[in-house]
């Protein structure tokens, strides 16, 4: 691992981005609006958008960076750069850690401004700590670019890349408690969302909002969603194959 | 020394044997040209010499098995279609390419110098031609200052020019600095820029040597010519 390498790795990422202005804004903007939206649906519903807007502060970020990761990614291999960046010496997980540390600042910009946008404009439930509900925010932006970058090996165009979001995000949406709670699903469906790292996500979310102050579990969640960021950035590195047939 | 060292290359590639047997010897610090049609296996032979292809066989590269990590920052590869990003400058381009073979910031000035394109350093790559994005793509692989270059097809769609200047940046590489250069074309007329030539057809090793020694051994006047005696006087080998 070289720091310098994936510092300067992630500064190309973001210069990158710099110019795609208009993703920018939409990374930026639309968790905004989803939430004015959402808070203006729920109006006459009190104690609604206080249960489900937090949780959304932590699955919006996820579903950005997995999306703009994945396709990132597969633009990265299709172009033939990645396989030119793969004969210098940059080793594969400076390289996976750049783009992890890119989004993950780009995530931090996103959580930020939609946190301030629904504790302040919208009237949001203050959470125990602004600053943890951030963090949790960041973790899930981080654990879905790494999956992003883990799954893109498995797509070679964007077109797959873009399905892997009904396949792989919207199970996690529907059992990571945001619809029904965990401890009311079938067994099954109980067990299955434990492998699904949202439902720590969410869940560490949820502890957070009713709590005064930061309930350990929030803690074990947040471990939980780490672990399963850093496994798929492993996973990530080692799909970077640099030897093909 | 020989800079690169071949014996007995094989590649399956979808299931097809695209190298056979390949033995080939290219000397250290002058410039070899790998000719041959579209699909003779040009590319292959330079994704194994830059570790990027599974092989059969033996690919010593200055004096290490291709592929050795140590020899990724002694090679500069430049892929046939430009491997830039559109979305950066052409100095964001080739800046990022210094930085991972640690050269420093004024480098990446020098090498889009090189190329020819000295005054569009702040233009984005991705409202550049096609002609002008190889370049800078060319210019990201002289950057790291390397010991060899593997150049697939750097010269393409270029105005003529264009490419009497590449060449000459190429022959003083060879002459002033000792960097080993090895060049592939698809244009027959490119091949007496070069030291030595390396012809490739379907797969095979139809021929090695200086291009005088070429013309001289097959009575032919021009290398189109000489690359046609060669393929018919060629004894086919059995598949």
């Amino acid at each position: 691992m070289n720091v310098r390498l994936t510092l300067t790795t992630a500064g190309r990422v973001l210069s990158q981005l710099r110019h795609d202005r208009r993703t920018l804004a939409l990374v930026l903007v639309v968790p905004c609006v989803l939430l004015w939206l959402l808070s203006e649906v729920f109006r006459d519903a009190p104690g609604v958008f206080d249960r489900i807007g937090p949780a959304l502060l932590g699955v919006f970020p996820f579903i950005t960076m997995f999306l703009v990761t994945s396709v990132a990614m597969v633009r990265e291999r299709t172009s033939g750069t990645l396989e030119r960046l793969l004969t210098t010496p940059i080793g594969r997980t400076d390289l996976v850690l750049g783009y992890a540390l890119a989004f993950g600042l780009l995530a931090l910009l996103q959580a930020a401004l939609a946190c301030t946008v629904a504790l302040w404009l919208l009237g949001l439930a203050a959470p125990a700590s602004v600053t943890v509900l951030v963090v949790l925010a960041i973790a899930n932006a981080v654990l879905g670019a790494a999956l992003g970058l883990g799954l893109s090996s498995l797509a070679s165009t964007e077109f797959q890349a873009v399905q892997f979001l009904p396949a792989v995000v919207f199970p996690q949406l529907l059992l990571c408690g945001l619809f029904v709670p965990t401890d009311q699903m079938a067994g099954w469906l109980d067990a299955l969302s434990r492998v699904m790292p949202l439902r720590y996500a969410v869940d560490g979310i949820s502890q957070l909002t009713g709590a005064v102050s930061v309930p350990s579990a929030v803690w074990t969640d947040l471990a939980v969603v780490a672990g399963f960021a850093v496994v798929a950035l492993g996973l990530g590195a080692a799909t970077l194959r640099r030897r093909t047939a | 020394m020989a800079a690169i060292e071949i014996s007995g290359l094989d590649v399956v590639r979808g299931g097809r044997l695209v190298l056979r047997g390949i033995d080939l010897s290219v000397a250290d610090s002058i410039v070899t040209g790998l000719l041959g049609p579209s699909g003779s296996g040009k590319t292959t032979v330079m994704r194994c010499i830059v570790g990027l292809q599974r092989y059969e066989g033996s690919v010593q590269v200055l004096g290490r098995e291709a592929g050795e990590p140590l020899l990724r920052r002694e090679i500069g590869y430049m892929t046939q279609s430009p491997s830039v990003y559109p979305d950066l400058s052409a100095g964001a381009n080739v800046g990022y390419h210094a930085a991972l073979h640690g050269r420093p910031r004024g480098s990446a000035a020098e090498a889009i110098d090189m190329v020819g394109l000295a005054d569009r350093g702040g233009q984005l790559v991705g409202t550049m031609s096609g002609g002008e994005r190889s370049r800078v793509s060319l210019a990201c692989a002289l950057v790291a200052e390397p010991r060899m270059l593997v150049l697939d097809e750097p010269t393409v769609g270029l105005d003529p020019v264009l490419r009497r200047d590449l060449w000459q940046l190429f022959r003083s590489m060879s002459g002033e600095r000792g960097v080993t250069l090895l060049v592939s074309s698809h244009v027959m007329d490119e091949a007496h820029r070069c030291d030595e030539l390396v012809l490739l057809r379907e797969g095979r090793l139809l021929a090695h040597d200086a291009p005088d020694q070429l013309l001289a051994r097959t009575g032919a006047s021009e290398m189109e010519e000489a690359f046609l005696r060669l393929i018919e006087t060629t004894p086919e080998v059995s598949r």
